[in-house]
């Protein structure tokens, strides 16, 4: 017959031993594997160019040269875009403001209006290039949003705009199986295309500088 | 203009097929290894199950004592492995600042955060009151975070086999071990689903190193209001995969980062996306499937899986209206439809918003892929009254079952009342002291959500963490409290609720929701294992057949409604009122 005492030994025992084996030697294997198996994803997908790390294929970064394609707004602090700031220990975010909210429906408005000021055309603006993404880091705009900014893109690179859509091209993805998630575009992918293939800009100015590459 | 529904539907159904394809073979499985069966792990994880159960001093089945447990037995077991579990999450969590393995060199948690947390994990809740990246350090998560979201659904799992158990005995007190059923069931079941969908996640894109937060140069410099030029981006990192993997099994919803799976580092593509909603639901649904097996008929393990599957969809169909009429003075100001795109990511937009949030709310996961609180109000409420429910909409690990089975016996007591016969399930009579305790098991989580919603509204200080004003505050209020009372742990994360109130009531909340809960079910367990079986008569209600469904249906909807429908007027319906007028706070 079982006594509290040996029920108290068990408890410790088995918390101590759970915690090696779920604690430890699991993620440690799976690290392992991942390691051997994926080690592009397992560390992050990081993009690299003339061996510098300049970003991660599934994390945005903001843009707002007219010269790049814009990604969706971010709501994380205290910059766009902020993944970690050891400083002011914040990271990914939503705005997490309701859809009756005052302050979003006007930042809304302000963000339709900064868009169709250059060169967005007065149609319906694309939601997600004027909402606040999910985690703050959503590396991906819709093909409808992306192909609205082609013409201020090419305007400002002094490119054709069929060159800006085979670029666009190039980075959209649809429906994996034709019926998974949404179709979409990997905003740095196509800035960092745009400038290897059309030159890259200086800055935030807009003007376009000859590619060293 | 509205949304299409087609490719959403599809991908529903598809996500939906998956669950159900796999819950049945699942569940047979699971019901095998807790009778003791065979493994098919047993050359690679036997020598960890038998290392185990000699450390905790189990005897062999085949010992003429067996290692089984009176009810009380087993309840204090699962007590008192909680409160370890309590103490060494958070030990830990207090000096992570000490502990290798820590490249970001966060510093220790706070006191009220660290025991929140450490209630939430322990109760498989996972509210998330701290943001993961900028507070848990790579050992924090590990040893602590991950090794609860295995154990806390391995107790659900085990309660509910002690249940069944109970159910089928005829005149015995043996209810099984519960560190055998602890131990078998992490080492057989969950350990092996987690690396094998671990290790998918890796292959997608999800992180898993031991390696420091990665700096990357910025494309474009952003330049902050103040002229300060910021060239550099720090993408934090971790052993993410092996924890994101058992956290959506485990019905845990604790997120390795702040924004859980809306972290493309958590949920990077549509693949990952099904993978990871499917994962919500597979073994809650598996466990129905183990029921059957359990009391030798599985036609009552179908029953209950379909009285769940009828309200999900329901509830999934509520939602996708919601949401996909979206937000009208948004579309006013010139924004093209999907106006309610506020907290979604491109990659899954309305449509694997919208089924996630049914999913994880259905289910007392809590993790989500899109921000609860930015989604149209009637979506949200929904989202609350699965949870209002009592988490038994497929429920958590375990926990689920076992709260839909208290709704049943309360509706085979009602249709006995109604026919002015016993109540009986399963060749046992429900007796008054079973209804006792599944009334006291059902009502204390609703009183929790109810009074504590009351209390933090009316406290200026405390009403004061919700950011959004009106009628969308009191929701996040009421989120707050229906989701920790009922284990679930999503939010609607706008609330500030990581201040030493909101941890201590939600703290309290989670405790309650989960032991208060446990104990009269294992005392339910005792209870018709000591009784003898009767014979079903012609006056026996089948509980198999279409008809018991829907009245099962009918009970779980009118005790949760009748409960929470004047709350949920004043949040999450006249906000919609005002949605529709074009109101604003």
């Amino acid at each position: 017959m079982e006594t509290i005492r040996d029920n108290v030994r068990a408890a410790i025992v088995a918390m101590t031993f759970m915690t090696i084996l779920c604690g430890i030697i699991y993620p440690m294997g799976i690290t392992l594997i991942a390691e051997l198996g994926f080690p592009h994803q397992a560390r992050g997908s990081l993009i690299e160019r003339d061996g510098l790390a300049i970003g991660s294929e599934l994390i945005g970064q903001p843009f707002d040269g007219p010269g790049y394609l814009w990604g969706r707004p971010s709501a994380t602090g205290p910059l766009p875009n902020t993944a970690f700031n050891p400083t002011t220990l914040t990271g990914s975010s939503g705005s997490n403001l309701g859809p009756t909210n005052a302050g979003l429906i006007a930042t809304v408005g302000e963000r339709v209006a900064r868009f169709r000021s250059g060169l967005g055309g007065d149609a319906p603006v694309p939601s997600d290039l004027v909402t606040a993404s999910g985690s703050g880091l959503d590396p991906h705009i819709s093909p409808a949003g992306a192909e609205r900014q082609v013409a201020r893109i090419a305007a400002v690179r002094g490119a054709e705009p069929a060159k800006v859509r085979e670029i666009l091209e190039r980075h959209t993805l649809g429906r994996t199986f034709g019926v998974l998630g949404e179709p979409r575009v990997n905003v740095l992918e196509v800035n960092i295309d745009l400038d290897r293939t059309l030159g890259r800009l200086g800055g935030t100015d807009g003007k376009a500088v000859p590619s060293k590459v | 203009m509205t949304l299409s529904p087609t490719p959403g539907l599809a991908q529903a159904i598809l996500t939906v097929g998956v669950v159900l394809v796999l819950a049945f073979p699942l569940g047979t499985y699971i019901a095998r290894i807790m009778d003791g069966g065979r493994s098919p792990f047993e050359r690679l994880l036997g020598p960890f199950e038998r290392m185990l159960l000699a450390a905790c001093g189990v005897p062999r089945p085949s010992d003429a004592a067996g290692g089984g447990q009176t009810w009380r037995g087993y309840a204090s077991s699962v007590l008192l492995f909680s409160a370890a579990g309590l103490l060494v999450t958070y030990a830990i969590q207090r000096v992570q600042w000490i502990l290798p393995n820590n490249p970001a060199g966060l510093g220790a948690v706070t006191p009220d955060s660290a025991l929140n947390t450490a209630i939430s994990f322990v109760t498989n809740t996972n509210w998330q009151g701290y943001a993961g990246e900028t507070t848990m350090s790579y050992a924090t998560q590990m040893l602590a975070l991950c090794t609860q979201n295995f154990v806390s659904a391995a107790v659900g799992i085990g309660v509910m086999a002690a249940l069944a158990r109970g159910i089928r005995n005829a005149r015995s007190v043996d209810l099984g071990s519960f560190w055998r059923d602890l131990i078998r069931s992490t080492v057989h079941v969950l350990l092996p689903l987690s690396a094998l969908l671990a290790i998918v996640l890796v292959s997608q894109g999800v992180v898993q190193t031991l390696g420091p937060y990665a700096d990357v140069t910025l494309v474009e410099p952003i330049t902050a209001a103040d002229g300060t030029v910021t060239t550099t981006q720090t993408l934090p990192l971790g052993p993410a995969a092996s924890q994101i993997a058992i956290k959506q099994l485990g019905t845990n919803g604790g997120g390795y980062f702040n924004v859980n799976s809306a972290h493309p580092f958590e949920n990077p593509t549509p693949l990952s996306n099904l993978l990871e909603t499917a994962s919500i639901l597979l073994l809650p649904a598996a466990l129905c499937c183990s029921f059957g097996v359990w009391v030798r008929d599985r036609r009552q393990g179908f029953a209950i899986l379909a009285a769940m599957s009828v309200l999900l969809i329901l509830a999934l169909a509520g939602m996708w209206i919601s949401e996909s009429h979206g937000v009208p003075a948004l579309a006013a100001l010139g924004v093209d439809v999907p106006t309610a795109m506020e907290g979604k990511e491109t990659r899954f937009g309305v449509p694997a918003s919208v089924l996630w949030g049914a999913f994880t709310t259905a289910a007392s996961n809590g993790s989500v892929n899109a921000m609860h609180d930015s989604f149209t109000p009637i979506a949200g409420g929904i989202a609350m009254l699965l949870m209002q429910l009592g988490e038994v909409v497929f429920g958590g690990v375990g926990s689920g079952l076992y709260g839909m089975i208290l709704f049943v016996l309360v509706t085979v007591f009602v249709s006995g009342l109604m026919v002015g016969r016993t109540p009986e399930y399963l060749r046992k009579k429900i007796g008054p002291f079973e209804m006792k305790m599944a009334a006291i098991a059902l009502l204390a989580p609703s009183a929790m959500v109810l009074i504590g919603t009351a209390v933090a509204s009316s406290l200026e200080a405390t009403a004061a963490a919700a950011p959004n004003p009106g009628p969308h505050g009191f929701s996040e209020i009421l989120y707050a409290f229906s989701s920790a009372s009922n284990n679930n742990g999503s939010a609607f994360g706008g609330i500030s609720a990581n201040t030493p109130f909101w941890n201590m009531a939600l703290g309290t909340c989670m405790f309650v929701g989960r032991f208060w809960v446990i104990v009269p079910v294992l005392a339910i367990a005792g209870s018709l294992g000591r009784k003898g079986t009767v014979a079903p008569s012609i006056g026996t209600l089948p509980t198999h057949t279409p008809l018991f469904v829907g009245l099962l249906i009918a009970v779980v909807l009118i005790v949760g409604v009748l409960t929470f429908v004047p709350a949920l007027a004043l949040g999450p319906v006249v906000e919609q009122l005002r949605l529709q007028t074009g109101g604003v706070s």
